[in-house]
């Protein structure tokens, strides 16, 4: 086995762990899961050289939709999810129509543009979203049977760990895909994508309208897991918390999503609880220090420090073979 | 006379004052390489811009096989069957050069399948093929950007060659590189090029290649055809000495 595959073997393994061995971190890293979804979708776009400000529009979109469909007669997780990364599907197509015409800074702000609109729809239709205030997410069946709080939040926990491994694997294989290759081209010569006879605007929506579902995924998750939606979710605060995890974690890293995900959950929940009034400050400060010391984010360290013990394994076995 | 595989009729284009194409009238007959000579600024570059539809002509038509392409965009065209080679080679830099050639493959073939991984596809054999054929089969799994510059030159010729084009324009494809490589990399390309069965245009400023390797030399100057005609003929012809060449070739 890979030295840089043991580390994500034994977190997918201590997470399976959480709900007997620690289940007072069980909400905590359904949420951390959830946005690590949502941040993949940041990250794949980062793929592309694009960083998108606005991102929580399909994480609130989806939400917002499984918290309607929630309170109809079609109340179960599995059609939430479904419908929710259909939303943010549909949305990602007629938002990602016109934003992949700008790159940039002018594809980071119309991003954010979009985002803002939905934001002002949701706090000004207050009989409609529930305004400020938001709209409660009764807590829906699951495979259409009802559950107790206690059994459901253990199963949204590994439905959690399950998309995210899921989805988590599917991107990767969609990154290393020669669709895939081609949508990270966006990145480094257009010239040349237009020359191969693709169009690069229709190759980025199909990235755009992947990371828009996989946005929907997280937010459906995350509503699921609070039982309640708030403009919030489409606000910028939460775009720009997106970017800030995908860069934590490592940029256009899949793993770094949620490595940066829990690390942040975990930072944000403890510097809370030790320092309430300081803890964006804290969030900052390790921000800049990963910035500064380690601009390839937590998985940049971790893969730096394998491939050391990897080097040195190599070393070993072949000073061993010179021996014999 | 056979049929043109392209034919320009009557471009013409201004950039402020500047006449980069004055009722151009060309025609590029299937099998014959056409390099084309002039002074900077003539229009030559600009000529295979228009052709490849990266820029619009205010007036004239590109026949390409007897179809208009002139309102396309460039990728239409591409599709269509004409490829281009850069004077600057663009390539992907984050890549090496066979997922270059595989990228180049995908576009071809449009592969979509998300789940199928980029090194697994059927055409990397042929991919491969190509690369040895523009001899750069050892740097295969060198990132780009780790290559000379003759290499890179290469590359994207051996990426414009996936597209199993009919016709390839190319931009200097020898400037930038070491005179000592130049012949070296010509003779390198147009056997590529035979044996690819694919005819080729070619912008060139050192008149021992265009003399050496073009079946005919179409002479620009100041944004129209001045003459056409053989190497022989076109070389030792008084005004391209005077307006072109500067000097008489040995």
């Amino acid at each position: 086995m890979s030295v840089r595959l043991i580390l994500p073997a034994l977190a997918i393994v201590a997470l399976a762990l959480v709900p007997p061995l620690a289940p007072f971190l069980q909400v905590l890293l359904t949420l951390a899961m959830a946005k690590g979804i949502a941040v993949m979708g940041v990250t794949l776009l980062l793929r592309a050289g694009q960083v998108s400000f606005g991102h929580a529009l399909f994480f609130g979109i989806a939400a917002y939709g499984a918290a309607f469909l929630a309170a109809s007669p079609l109340d179960d997780l599995l059609l939430l999810l479904l419908a929710g990364a259909l939303g943010a599907g549909i949305a990602g197509v007629l938002v990602g129509l016109f934003v992949v015409r700008y790159r940039g800074i002018f594809f980071g702000m119309l991003n954010l543009a979009f985002s803002m609109i939905f934001w002002s729809i949701l706090e000004k239709f207050y009989y409609v979203t529930g305004g400020a205030d938001g709209l409660r997410l009764p807590r829906p069946s699951v495979a259409f049977i009802e559950m107790d709080r206690g059994p459901y939040e253990v199963l949204l926990y590994y439905a959690s760990l399950l998309l995210a491994i899921a989805l988590g694997w599917f991107v990767v294989r969609f990154l290393a895909s020669p669709v895939g290759q081609l949508f990270q081209t966006v990145k480094t010569n257009e010239t040349r994508l237009e020359y191969l006879g693709v169009s690069a605007r229709r190759t980025l929506l199909k990235g755009y309208v992947l990371s828009a579902v996989l946005c929907g995924v997280g937010g459906v998750l995350m509503a699921a897991a609070q039982g309640i939606v708030t403009p919030s979710y489409a606000y910028w605060i939460r775009s720009g918390e997106m970017v800030f995890i995908a860069v934590l974690g490592g940029a256009g890293s899949v793993v770094g999503a949620f490595a940066g995900s829990i690390a942040y959950e975990l930072v944000r929940s403890y510097a809370a609880a030790f320092a309430a009034d300081a803890w964006q400050m804290v969030l900052g400060g390790f921000l800049l220090a990963i910035i500064l010391f380690a601009p390839g984010g937590l998985v940049g360290i971790y893969a730096a420090f394998a491939d050391r013990i990897g080097a040195r394994r190599a070393k070993s076995a072949s000073k061993k073979e010179a021996g014999t | 006379m056979s049929d043109a595989l392209l034919e320009a009729r009557g471009l013409e284009i201004r950039f402020g004052g500047v006449v980069a194409a004055d009722d151009v009238n060309l025609r590029i007959e299937e099998g014959r390489n056409l390099a084309i000579i002039g002074p900077n600024g003539a229009g030559k570059t600009t000529f295979l811009n228009i052709c490849t539809g990266w820029i619009k002509p205010t007036r004239g038509t590109v026949l390409f096989r007897g179809k208009d392409v002139t309102r396309l965009a460039p990728r239409d065209i591409v599709r269509r069957g004409v490829a281009r080679a850069f004077q600057i080679p663009q390539l992907f830099t984050e890549h090496t050069a066979m997922e270059n050639m595989l990228i180049a493959a995908s576009a071809r073939t449009g592969r979509q399948s998300p789940l199928l991984d980029m090194h697994d596809m059927p055409e990397r054999e042929e991919m491969a093929r190509l690369l040895e054929m523009v001899g750069c089969d050892r740097v295969a799994d060198r990132p780009v950007v780790e290559l000379s510059e003759g290499q890179r030159k290469l590359i994207d010729i051996a990426v414009a060659l996936a597209l199993k084009p009919a016709l390839l324009l190319m931009d200097e494809p020898t400037s930038g590189v070491a005179s000592s490589e130049k012949f070296e990399i010509m003779e390198i390309l147009v056997k590529a090029l035979g044996r690819a069965d694919v005819t080729a245009v070619f912008v060139e400023h050192d008149m021992g290649i265009v003399e050496n390797y073009a079946d005919e030399v179409a002479v620009w100057n100041a944004g129209a055809v001045q003459m056409r005609g053989t190497p022989q003929e076109i070389l030792k012809h008084p005004d391209v000495i005077r307006d072109v060449i500067g000097e008489e070739i040995a």
